[in-house]
């Protein structure tokens, strides 16, 4: 009998304990930061328009409730948002404090100039970071992104992309086609699933100068091919550079729909949920739209997996944008306990469960229960955790890669109207180095 | 009467001149804010332009004097010769073919039918629309599986092409365009011309038997040549500077199949950063509009010339 009563202490202590909860909004077990020493204070935003920016707007109000901290922010299509971004830091009083960064554009080209600050130290201290929020949470490509080439850290990373290959089954069963796990597969699966009477194609991906970039250097990489020399020498110009390119060059002429030259993603999604081509390589954030019965006619039919292997390795490209501080702001603090919250568990899973990206950090990807959440097929799931294990940074971590992107792309766009890939190489190679060694004199 | 007639001139010799010297300060200060405006507006910036051609500028790196260093990459750049030849094709073909269907359009709709007056206002449609819009539409039609050019190629038994979507075909891709777009401003301004001829050379050139093409060749076609050569100057300069439509549909591609001036220039100031190299693009591509303008101003000169001689 005396065992049901509810005693005065028992109600205070659980009280108490509620009362905590709903206080920091997280579970109370270690030292909490001080959310609230920054309330008042009002940040300027700027972000690239998509998925991330859209899952920061819409549940800006908690991070608002919880700090006190008013937050205005703009999305601003990616091309844009990068130039006006250059543009402002370069006149030392950008109109923002937090500044959404395209790492494999921006990183060396923002750590050279100075522009992001150093947060390192924010890390480290208890009344800015909660104790979940450490470095070794992050993936090895996302601290490669992070960190300067002195170990400081400049942002938090918040979402990677990684390359993987989308497949339709549909077309594969009534082929009889195995999935490739080699590229040399791949191609002979492409082979049997090209029939240009019906207008279907076995593969499709990015021809378009610059955009074209992306893909090639997932075979690249798995050809054996580093991106710089001990010297910062470029190397992709190289015997490596040449199969990737032959490779490149038999698929997207061979068993690709006409015009590929000039496709961008859009062009090559519109290709493969039309049902036209069978097997697409690119990044792993088209999911949503692939499995949304307004804009796909294979909803259901998608098969996700790792790209397949190449003579010297398997890898997925991988790039990745990160939330990084102005180094002229004068709210640092208060802007990295947003950078803090946007990278945190609950606006990850989000994230992650909506397949609008996927986080950065090991504890929200491979956490079973947020896992159950994911709305995407499970598939998709796999081929993310899968590929996490292959990643590899896609891109040249140098100051000119937009001119890298659009010279050596060129050369590879050139070679789909039947160019020699050694020579349309070699030619873009001489153009590109004095622009390298120039960049990286000043 | 003598005396009087003559004192009348030497007062009035004498008396303006006091006048004209008082008159420059007070039209001075109604010159001066429009001074202000050009000198802010138009020169400060080419200057400045000027001198950002003539520095290492990149953004995000400190600055340094070069002198004409960023000029003398221009030759070596095989990039800026190829965007110069596009240029050149892209602006001949975008003048030469509205001008041709233009001036047809205009002989077509200067003739009295019924719904003239509709069809003409039909016809002005496309000039009317955002050139960003007709692109994005354009390049819908233009895509090679989807879109519905190649379907209507199918109808009459021709293969399919590639349009923008090929090195060879993209720069006539985008003629097609631009000549969709821009017909209507020749035959308007065309039509102008062809309503202004009098009406009697027409009748003595049929009393003596000609037929329509000869009047066409030797009456309508010596009269509107201004009225072309005006045509031809606003397409020129409009072709030559031509972005929008370029930008929206290939950005310049496949490769850099279709990369004018004015893309590249794009490209290397405000996605490579390097402000200097831009700088001196633009001085460069400057030179080249003046020249083009210079050329078909003195043409337009002998054309009227001849006009003059031919009347008197």
């Amino acid at each position: 009998m005396k065992d049901h009563r509810i005693s005065r202490r028992a109600v205070l202590a659980g009280s108490a304990a509620a009362g905590a909860l709903t206080f920091s909004g997280l579970p109370a077990q270690a030292a909490e930061p001080q959310w609230k020493k920054y309330a008042g204070t009002k940040l300027e935003v700027i972000l690239a328009k998509g998925p991330r920016g859209d899952n920061l707007q819409k549940n800006i109000k908690e991070f608002t409730e919880l700090t006190g901290i008013e937050v205005e922010s703009e999305q601003i299509p990616e091309q844009q948002q990068r130039q006006k971004a250059v543009i402002e830091l370069a006149s030392g009083k950008p109109s923002f404090d937090v500044i959404h960064v395209s790492y494999h554009v921006q990183k060396r080209q923002f750590e050279k100039a100075g522009w992001l600050a150093d947060i390192s130290g924010y890390m480290k201290d208890p009344t800015l970071t909660a104790p979940d929020l450490v470095e070794s949470d992050f993936s090895a490509a996302g601290l490669q992104y992070a960190k300067n080439d002195k170990g400081r850290m400049l942002s938090l990373p918040w979402s990677v992309d990684y390359f993987i290959l989308y497949y339709n089954k549909e077309m594969f069963q009534k082929k009889g086609v195995a999935v490739p796990k080699t590229l040399d597969e791949m191609v002979e699966a492409a082979e049997k699933l090209t029939d240009p009477k019906e207008g279907t194609f076995g593969f499709v991906g990015r021809g378009l100068r610059n955009a074209n970039m992306t893909l090639w250097t997932n075979f690249y990489l798995d050809y054996g091919g580093e991106f710089l020399d001990a010297k910062g020498g470029i190397l992709t110009d190289g015997p490596e550079a040449i199969e990737a390119t032959k490779l490149y060059q038999k698929l997207l002429t061979k068993v690709a729909p006409p015009g590929v030259a000039g496709f961008n993603w859009m062009e090559s999604m519109a290709s493969f949920t039309q049902g036209r081509s069978a097997m697409w390589i690119d990044g792993v954030g088209w999911a949503p739209p692939l499995e949304d019965p307004n804009a796909s006619r294979i909803v259901g039919k998608v098969g996700y997996t790792v790209v397949p292997a190449g003579p010297k390795g398997q890898f997925s490209a991988t790039y990745g944008d990160g939330l990084g501080i102005a180094a002229a702001s004068k709210n640092k603090e208060a802007a990295y306990l947003l950078c803090q919250w946007a990278v945190s568990k609950t606006q990850g899973a989000r994230l992650l469960q909506a397949g609008g990206g996927v986080p950065f950090r090991n504890s929200i990807l491979n956490d079973p229960e947020i896992q159950k959440g994911v709305k995407m097929p499970k598939e998709w799931l796999q081929s993310v955790i899968d590929s996490a294990k292959i990643s590899k940074l896609g891109l040249p971590v140098v100051i000119p890669v937009a001119e890298f992107r659009d010279i050596v792309g060129a050369a590879l766009t050139a070679t789909l109207s039947g160019a020699d890939p050694a020579a349309e190489l070699k030619k873009a190679h001489e153009q590109y180095r004095p622009i390298l060694e120039r960049s990286e004199k000043a | 009467m003598s005396t009087l007639t003559r004192a009348t001139p030497a007062a009035a010799r004498t008396e303006p001149a006091p006048r004209r010297e008082w008159r420059p300060p007070s039209y001075w200060p109604f010159v001066v804010p429009a001074l202000i405006v050009v000198l802010a507006v138009i020169i400060f910036p080419w200057l400045f332009t000027i001198w950002m051609s003539l520095n290492e500028w990149k953004v995000g790196s400190p600055t340094t004097f070069v002198g004409l260093a960023n000029y003398l990459r221009l030759p070596n750049d095989p990039r800026f010769i190829e965007a110069v030849e596009h240029t050149l094709v892209y602006t001949a073909l975008s003048v030469l073919l509205p001008l041709v269907f233009g001036t047809f359009a205009a002989v077509v709709f200067h003739a009295k039918f019924p719904w003239r007056g509709f069809l003409r206002a039909i016809f002005i449609m496309p000039m009317m629309a955002t050139p960003v819009a007709i692109a994005l539409v354009w390049t819908m039609m233009f895509h090679p599986q989807l879109g519905v050019l190649n379907y209507l190629l199918s109808l009459v038994g021709l293969p399919p092409q590639l349009w923008v979507f090929h090195p060879a075909t993209v720069i006539p891709s985008l003629v097609l365009v631009e000549t969709w777009q821009w017909t209507p401003l020749v035959m308007l301004i065309v039509l102008g011309g062809i309503a202004a001829i009098p009406i009697e050379p027409y009748e003595s050139a049929q009393i003596d038997g000609a037929g329509m093409w000869q009047m066409f060749r030797y009456i309508t076609l010596p009269l509107i040549t201004p009225f072309l050569f005006i045509a031809a100057m606003i397409r020129g300069i409009d072709a030559v500077k031509s972005f929008d439509v370029i930008f929206a549909i290939t950005q310049g591609g496949p490769g850099s199949a279709s990369e004018t001036i004015n893309l590249y220039l794009y490209s290397v100031a405000f996605i490579y950063y390097d402000l200097g190299y831009g700088s001196a693009i633009a001085v460069m591509f400057f030179v080249l509009i003046i020249a083009l303008a210079a050329v078909l101003l003195y043409l337009r000169q002998r054309t009227l010339w001849t006009e003059i001689g031919l009347g008197a």
